[in-house]
């Protein structure tokens, strides 16, 4: 059964670190394309039961948008943008020069997917230069809802497999606004073990 | 006072009146609630897949096929009798609207089509139903009475 018990410290520890770089690079792309500084945390690494999984951006009934993209290749992985609403308003009405305020209309959910989709290239990018895979993503798909609800569509992929969640976690922000955004990597089932060996790292 | 008890993903659980039993943010798993109307006996699974031929897992509250089972042996450990059950369902949802050729964006369709099979074979009636759409519920089962309250963002909240 993969459920992430097996990976050792020191493996979680590697791949923390391509986490850091991958969303350093992540943090550029975004901090190029609004021309404004954002800043980043360190990335956290959890091995977690699903049912904690929305807690961690602050309980299921949230309502946030949460950009999901599917990558394939030999180490095949799901990737999960989630901003709270008030900054999702705040980043695609500063790219598209709106203001918007209740609501997002389709041009500025079609911005925040474009905005997640150079950001999660740049992120696989710097993964895919550091282990020689080939990461393909997938058109990114957006949901404006509960955070409870995007998250379980999300996890119910990767669920087929085991009762964990591996979460690779890194929060963006945007220095003057205040702007949050929470980044998850979430590896299927054998992937963590396939990127561990392309980089030579033995638990 | 009625205690509201939670239900998280991939979970169940039994109450009795005036308890309420709840699960948040639904998106593509299905809420199922069983009643008995005789001793007011609650339960509530929250599913994540329709079937546990997809995978192995320690979690048979997983699956829509063994969750309803172990369900309905847990309401019966409470006093409730299985040929009396009737149920409500909510959520099934597809909450991203792109290629379609991906098993996973049929999810929630998946789940819902297999919650009803497992009930149609056990006999248990469907009493009511809030399923499909494109967004996420949060649901409230009142074991008193055998209302179901389904809360959405944009589409307001009803009782079914």
């Amino acid at each position: 059964m993969p459920t992430f018990e097996n990976i050792s410290e020191f493996q979680l520890d590697a791949f923390r670190e391509m986490g850091t770089i991958g969303a350093g690079n992540g943090a550029t792309a975004l901090s190029q394309m609004m021309n404004r500084k954002i800043g980043m945390t360190v990335p956290s690494i959890k091995v977690l039961p699903f049912s904690q999984v929305p807690d961690v951006v602050g309980g299921p009934e949230r309502l946030v948008a949460g950009v999901f993209t599917t990558v394939e290749g030999p180490a095949p992985c799901n990737m999960l943008f989630m901003f709270p609403i008030e900054s999702a308003m705040f980043l695609v009405g500063t790219l598209t020069n709106r203001i918007y305020k209740d609501q997002i209309d389709d041009i500025g959910k079609s911005a925040l997917a474009e905005l997640v989709n150079i950001v999660t290239g740049a992120y696989l990018n710097s993964l895919a230069s550091f282990t020689n895979l080939k990461f393909m993503p997938s058109v990114p798909a957006l949901a404006i809802d509960m955070a409870g609800a995007i998250l379980n569509t999300v996890l119910a992929q990767i669920g087929i497999a085991g009762d964990n969640a591996l979460l690779m976690e890194t929060v963006f922000t945007e220095i003057e606004e205040n702007v949050t955004g929470h980044f998850f990597l979430l590896p299927e089932s054998g992937s963590l073990e396939k990127i561990m060996e392309a980089i030579g790292v033995i638990g | 006072m009625a205690k509201i008890i939670k239900v998280g993903m991939a979970d169940l659980n039994v109450a009795k009146p005036p308890d309420v039993l709840q699960t948040c943010g639904l998106g593509s798993c299905v809420g199922i609630c069983l009643w008995d109307p005789l001793t007011k006996v609650g339960g509530m699974a929250h599913i994540m897949l329709p079937s546990s031929s997809l995978g192995k897992s320690g979690n048979d509250a997983k699956f829509a096929d063994t969750a309803i089972p172990w369900l309905i042996t847990e309401m019966k450990k409470n006093g409730a009798e299985s040929l009396r059950l009737i149920s409500k369902i909510a959520g099934g949802s597809q909450m991203f609207a792109f290629y379609s050729d991906n098993d996973i964006m049929r999810i929630g369709e998946r789940n819902v089509e297999a919650t009803k099979a497992v009930l149609s074979k056990l006999r248990i009636r469907i009493l009511a139903e809030d399923t499909g759409g494109n967004y996420g519920r949060t649901i409230e089962f009142h074991t008193e009475s055998n209302q179901l309250y389904v809360k959405t963002i944009n589409l307001g909240e009803k009782y079914i």
